[in-house]
């Protein structure tokens, strides 16, 4: 019974990562249709930038900080430099550019920082919290990881429901030319959404390097564990990205500790494949009530 | 008030709008009339920068507007209710409103003010604008559009898919706007009987030309006109 428990709660941490990712993912997905693969390597990128903050500085937290606004320059930058030109031509022209742009900067961070992975600081202790006698899986900085993902999609939420800068992005998601004709400046709305998204990538990066450490493929499985959860949360949805993120996390850590870590990865393409064959819009698609 | 002026649109090698010369004052309404791919739905969306013109001139209020970007338009009190009336069926009724404001700021009409002259709406505040009749969509798109306080109203086919009595309702309430607000109208209609019926001027296109333009009452006796272009 400690064994389920212990394995349920790590499946959240690892799930409020992937649900960090899918975040970004979707941000994207709904606001431009494109599926940003390089996403995986523009927190690479952050992360390492707070790596080196975090070393010459002394403070793991003035890194974190400069990790986050480090990924909303980026995000705003990518979209306005890369995507923006592309933004009337096909949607696949802007997903072969990220697929450019991340091989582009796996390339770079090889050549500024080398190919050697390197350990990165935790938040906070993962040594785990110790219950009657026996040391669980579930470390203090877990706790930190799941608390500051339930913050962020709670700051989202909120951004999205409560503000007019929400509403302005959620109007141009759904129906970017009606948005314009109410004077709306949708491209502007674009370049945050990125700039969110690529928040929201930075942050899964600083949270999930101690554990994988830090090189330029570190966080390529990651990349992928994110996109299987926000297809699971039907790619449209934040809320339905945060689930599948939690969802998908406490799966794989079933998996894991009942039947194998190595059968973690095969878990997840199965999760996948059923997924997109069963309930391709999602488990928690909106698409249903969006046809109109 | 609203002037066009010698107005050429291209979509690829078809020209769309040809050589259109209009004026739309203060306090009236213009219905252009026409049927199906006669221009009028290009001509607006020409006005409002959807499309860029090929040639000619549009001005607001003496401001030159022909080569500005949509979200400028808007901010010239341009306000333009699309075909299909383009109700954002996510937002609710609410959310819908306030969006058509949020561009003014503190300037923007106030909601209630909406709900006054749609009480259906405010009925149905806080459903998804999904949940509406095609009647009740048409006028939270208006209602939306004069959020912004606009100018000039550019509608594109508000009759669409609505009961004869609803189109005469709609109609009514257009008119009452241009009296009552002193907005310029410019009202897009395949239904030609009932634009003439509130319209102070009446514009015929066909292949994106101007073939006609006159009073109403002169369209509506004008019987090879009725029968070649209105279907009336």
């Amino acid at each position: 019974m400690t064994k389920f428990i212990d394995l349920t709660l790590s499946g959240i941490s690892d799930g409020a990562v992937y649900a960090a990712v899918a975040l970004a993912l979707v941000l994207i997905w709904r606001a431009t249709r494109i599926v940003n693969f390089a996403q995986g390597a523009m927190l690479m990128i952050t992360t390492f930038i707070a790596s080196a903050v975090i070393s010459s500085s002394g403070s793991y937290w003035l890194g974190f900080a400069v990790a986050l606004g480090a990924g909303l320059v980026f995000g705003a930058l990518v979209e306005r430099v890369l995507i923006r030109p592309v933004e009337s031509a096909p949607p696949l022209n802007a997903v072969i550019l990220t697929l450019g742009l991340y091989t582009l900067l796996v390339a770079v961070a090889g050549m500024i920082w080398g190919n050697t992975p390197r350990s990165f600081p935790p938040a906070f202790s993962l040594r785990g919290y110790s219950v009657g006698g026996t040391r669980l899986l579930f470390t203090p900085n877990d706790t930190f990881i799941v608390l500051v993902v339930i913050g962020v999609a709670v700051a989202l939420a909120a951004l999205f429901r409560l503000t007019s800068l929400g509403l302005q992005m959620r109007a141009s998601a759904f129906a970017p030319e009606v948005a314009r004709l109410l004077g709306v400046r949708v491209a502007r709305m674009f370049t945050v959404g990125w700039a969110l998204a690529a928040v929201a990538g930075a942050l899964a990066g600083v949270l999930v390097a101690p554990s994988v450490f830090l090189g330029p493929n570190s966080f390529d499985p990651i990349l992928i564990s994110g996109f299987v959860a926000a297809v699971l949360g039907g790619l449209d949805s934040p809320p339905g990205a945060v689930i599948g993120g939690v969802s998908l996390g406490v799966a794989l850590s079933y998996v894991s500790g009942y039947a194998g870590s190595s059968l973690v990865p095969l878990a997840a393409l199965v999760i996948l494949v059923a997924v997109l064959m069963l309930r391709p819009g999602g488990l928690f698609a909106a698409s249903a009530e969006r046809r109109v | 008030m609203l002037k066009v002026e010698e107005l050429t649109t291209d979509y690829g090698p078809v020209r769309a709008v040809d050589g259109v010369s209009l004026e739309a004052p203060a306090g009236t309404v213009t219905a252009v009339l026409g049927a199906n791919g006669a221009g009028k739905t290009s001509l607006l969306r020409t006005i409002t920068g959807l499309v860029a013109a090929r040639s000619g001139r549009v001005t607001v209020g003496g401001t030159d507007i022909t080569r500005m970007a949509v979200e400028e338009i808007v901010r010239r009190g341009v306000a333009h209710v699309p075909e299909g009336r383009g109700v954002i069926a996510e937002l609710t009724v609410e959310e819908n409103l306030r969006l058509g404001g949020l561009w003014r700021r503190s300037g923007a009409a106030p909601v209630s003010e909406i709900y006054e002259l749609f009480p259906r709406l405010d009925e149905r505040q806080h459903q998804p604008a999904s949940r509406l009749s095609g009647g009740e969509r048409q006028m939270l798109s208006i209602g939306r559009a004069l959020m912004g306080r606009p100018e000039v109203l550019l509608l594109d086919e508000p009759s669409l898919g609505l009961a004869p009595v609803i189109v005469a309702q709609i109609m009514a309430m257009i008119r009452a706007l241009a009296d009552n607000l002193g907005l310029a109208v410019l009202l897009v209609e395949q239904n030609a009987r009932s634009a003439l019926s509130i319209a102070n001027r009446g514009i015929v296109l066909n292949l994106g030309r101007v073939v006609a333009d006159r009073e109403p009452g002169e369209l509506a006796a004008d019987e090879q006109l009725r029968h070649a272009y209105l279907g009336f």
